[in-house]
């Protein structure tokens, strides 16, 4: 069965797709309202096409565990409903260009049902997605659609860098009491990371520094924050010292705590995957200039990706997305900025 | 649900009176390890006579029960469907579908070996792709998934295109774009491949209404597997053609599994995928899906009661796929090894090629000779299609990537490729 959930062995790391399916397995073992519904996702089916839920349902059953017809938005509208009779669903929804299907349960349903119902309602569901461009499955395959999501008020969306962050978030998604929108990247999921501790959720809503520094902060989720670190690491050696910010949950976003590092080095590069227009990079950029106008010495600037369809081709994807390369020369533009003045 | 919740809405209410309700989980019958079991199969023995084009719905539900058939178990007609065809069509049909197994294996070894990264096999469904293209008018606009490269192939594509779509090399006609084997082949009526399912079975319904709103004469066809009958576009798509009786042949493509999932997921264990049609007021025909005759005699039925202005059928497509969903995926963590050699409707081919030397029109040295033919063809293909480059080695530059975004390259767009430098 399962080795993931063989807490016997005591491993050093951890994968990412490990934690994930730590973090399912744990939720279902504290909470008896946890379930969890999807595509392939039984063991009857070989445990998902990325193995996350293996082992789940032979050890909580397939009435906690359920492979489902491929209906995403029943997956969803059938979580919704079963949230609203107590349960804490989660749904997953293949790959995030899937995610498409159930629009309408998600923007008009999960997000408002608390609001609408004059707070008597609420919708704790958790919807697992899985996305990344630079594995090469190409434009219907790999879009990062985070942006879309943190755009409706009512949605809670969260992108892990660490595995150990992916656990304590997941966990923090199923245990919140309002829809959340969980995003796995395919391009990292066998990547390692220190072990989480066993049921310790990470409350959603609070950015984390990952590495202090003063005089540039480095400002994004998910994949390129790992990059950011590396180039830290890389860049103290040459006295550059970079501070980087890991939002973990997109929206709500943590502005407070994006305000305080930006206050103290004075320097922004925010950094996402997404395409670069009207990605969660501007209203991150557009909140520090509002309140940091007079205090910043160099422009906000960021780094994404391409305005383009991520396209198959390794070439023209690596083309397409955003490179470490541009993180750093973005970096040393701002504290060029400053040496202009 | 034993112990506490941390949600007070998980409650049950206090004593009732009633049993607690429950629900149903299908699971397949054999598992990995256990002996392929096709048991619970029962094929229809009652023979359903061809009925007239424009029967009326409510006299055809039969149809979605029963299993069109037209070769039988000894290679022999059953006269009902008998769409008389010529030996030499026959023959036709046979090269096609053996011409697009050798593509796939050929294709397949590929991707083993790293000259292309993905690759979707449709082996043992060959029957159907081929006998509808040759079916239809060569005009006729397919809305194809991704199963349906047989379809290409009868009508005569060429193998060095296709396999250039597959190597992402300079001459693949997708410039790069696109995951090996969604083609796109507009001058083949072959419309691009989705990666979200059964999106076309909609497009190909608005595009049939537009062809009749044209005057036009051409039909459109579309193909959705089991799995994706579960998917809304579906349903859409027959209550639109259902409603404005839409000259369009709407196939479901039953090959008993959707990735790892059986097709009990799907509600196949309930009715009939051909059932689905009847809810809606639509014909629906089950056909032996590895039996080419019967697959050809159902869709000249659909069309031609398209053509006379009665609209819309469902055809189920019943067939085994015998091979993995994707060359990412390994069947033996979900069905028994073996299962498609037991599959109860046989292999297209081999039934095709059988009932032409029972009828004294073919031997199985023509057919050994056919085969080292194709093989040839396959392979003379693939070394002009390599010479193209493959994964990776000859692709299309990156300053190409701007381009059909928009039909005028915009601002920022001109921006973002000059700072790549082009
Ligand atoms: C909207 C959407 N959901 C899920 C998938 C992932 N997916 C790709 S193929 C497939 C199975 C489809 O099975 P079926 O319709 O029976 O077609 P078959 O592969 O058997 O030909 C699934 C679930 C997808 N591509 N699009
Ligand atoms: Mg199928």
């Amino acid at each position: 069965m399962s080795a993931v959930i063989d807490t016997a062995a005591k491993p050093e790391v951890i994968t990412f797709t490990e934690a994930f399916s730590r973090a399912l397995h744990d939720a279902m073992e504290m909470d008896p309202a946890v379930i969890t519904l999807g595509e392939d996702i039984g063991d009857e089916e070989g445990g998902g096409i990325f193995k996350v839920t293996k082992g789940l349902s032979t050890k909580f059953g397939t009435d906690r565990v359920k492979t489902t017809p491929i209906s995403e938005q029943a997956i969803v509208g059938a979580a919704i409903g079963a949230s609203l009779a107590g349960m804490r669903p989660i749904a997953e929804i293949m790959l995030m260009n899937f995610i498409t299907v159930p629009m309408d349960q998600i923007v008009n349903h999960a997000a408002k049902l608390r609001f609408m119902s004059g707070g008597q309602t609420h919708v704790p569901i958790t919807i697992r997605t899985r996305t990344g461009a630079g594995a090469g499955t190409g434009g219907q395959h790999s879009d990062m659609l985070e942006a879309w999501f943190a755009h409706v008020a009512g949605m809670k969306v969260v992108v892990p860098s660490t595995p150990a962050d992916a656990y304590g978030l997941l966990l923090g998604c199923i245990f919140d009491n309002d829809p959340c929108l969980f995003i796995e990247d395919q391009l990292t999921r066998t990547q390692t990371g220190p072990v989480p501790v066993k049921g310790e959720i990470i409350k959603l809503g609070k950015a984390h520094i990952a590495r202090e520094g003063t005089d540039v902060s480095v400002i994004g989720y998910g994949r390129p924050v790992r990059d950011a670190m590396v180039l830290a690491e890389k860049l103290a050696a040459e006295g550059i010292s970079v501070e980087v910010v890991d939002l973990r949950t997109v929206s709500p976003l943590d502005t407070e705590t994006v305000l305080k590092s930006v206050a103290k080095t004075g320097r922004a590069v925010v950094i996402h995957e997404a395409p670069r227009s009207f990605g969660c990079g501007a209203e991150i950029a557009a909140r520090i200039q509002e309140s940091l106008y007079s205090e910043l010495k160099a422009p906000v600037l960021r780094v994404a990706s391409r305005d383009v369809t991520v396209p198959f081709s390794r070439v023209l994807e690596a083309a397409y997305l955003y490179q470490a390369s541009g993180i750093e020369a973005a970096i040393r533009q701002t504290l060029e900025k400053r040496a202009a003045r | 649900m034993s112990s506490a919740s941390l949600n007070p809405e998980a409650s049950v209410a206090a004593d009732s009176g009633h049993q607690p309700l429950r629900f149903y989980v299908p699971e397949p019958k054999c598992r990995p390890g256990s002996a392929p079991d096709f048991s619970g199969i029962q094929l229809p023995t009652e023979v359903l006579p061809r009925p007239p084009v424009d029967a009326s719905q409510d006299q055809l539900h039969a149809y979605a029960y029963g299993l069109i058939r037209v070769l039988g178990d000894d290679h022999k007609i059953i006269d009902e469907w008998n769409p008389q065809l010529d030996a030499n069509v026959l023959r036709k049909g046979l090269r096609s579908m053996l011409l697009t197994r050798i593509y796939d294996q050929r294709m397949l070894r590929a991707q083993r070996t790293g000259k292309t990264s993905f690759y979707m096999q449709c082996t043992g469904e060959e029957a159907i792709a081929v006998a509808q293209a040759m079916a239809l008018e060569p005009d006729d606009m397919c809305f194809p998934s991704y199963r349906q490269q047989g379809l290409l192939i009868a009508r005569e594509w060429p193998l060095v295109d296709m396999m250039c779509q597959v190597y992402n090399n300079s001459e693949d006609r997708m410039k790069g774009r696109q995951l090996p084997v969604f083609y796109s082949a507009k001058k083949a009526g072959f419309f691009s491949i989705s990666g979200n399912l059964g999106t076309q079975f909609v497009q190909a319904v608005g595009w049939a209404m537009a062809s009749a709103y044209k005057g036009d004469t051409r039909l459109a066809a579309a193909w959705v597997g089991d799995g994706t009958t579960a998917e809304a576009d579906f349903h859409y798509a027959l209550t639109f053609a259902a409603v404005y009786r839409v000259p369009v042949l709407l196939n479901v493509v039953n090959n008993q599994w959707a990735i790892s999932s059986f097709q009990g997921i799907a509600g196949g264990e309930v009715t009939t995928f051909a059932a689905r049609a009847v809810g809606y007021g639509l014909p629906g025909l089950r056909v032996d899906g590895n039996d080419f005759l019967a697959v050809y005699a159902a869709t000249k039925w659909a069309i031609a009661r398209a053509r006379a202005g009665m609209g819309a059928t469902v055809i189920e497509l019943y067939t085994y796929r015998a091979a993995a969903h994707s060359s990412s995926d390994d069947p033996s963590g979900y069905r028994p090894e073996g299962e498609g050699a037991l599959w109860p409707l046989g292999d297209p081919i081999e039934r095709l090629k059988q009932h032409l030397i029972a009828i004294g029109e073919w031997s199985q040295e023509q057919h050994d000779a056919l085969t080292s033919e194709l093989t040839e063809e396959v392979k003379s293909a693939g070394k002009e299609a390599e010479s193209f480059g493959t994964l990776g080695s000859k692709g299309t530059s990156p300053s190409t990537m701007f381009d059909d975004v928009y039909k005028e390259l915009p601002q920022h767009l001109r921006r973002q490729r000059q700072q790549l430098g082009y």
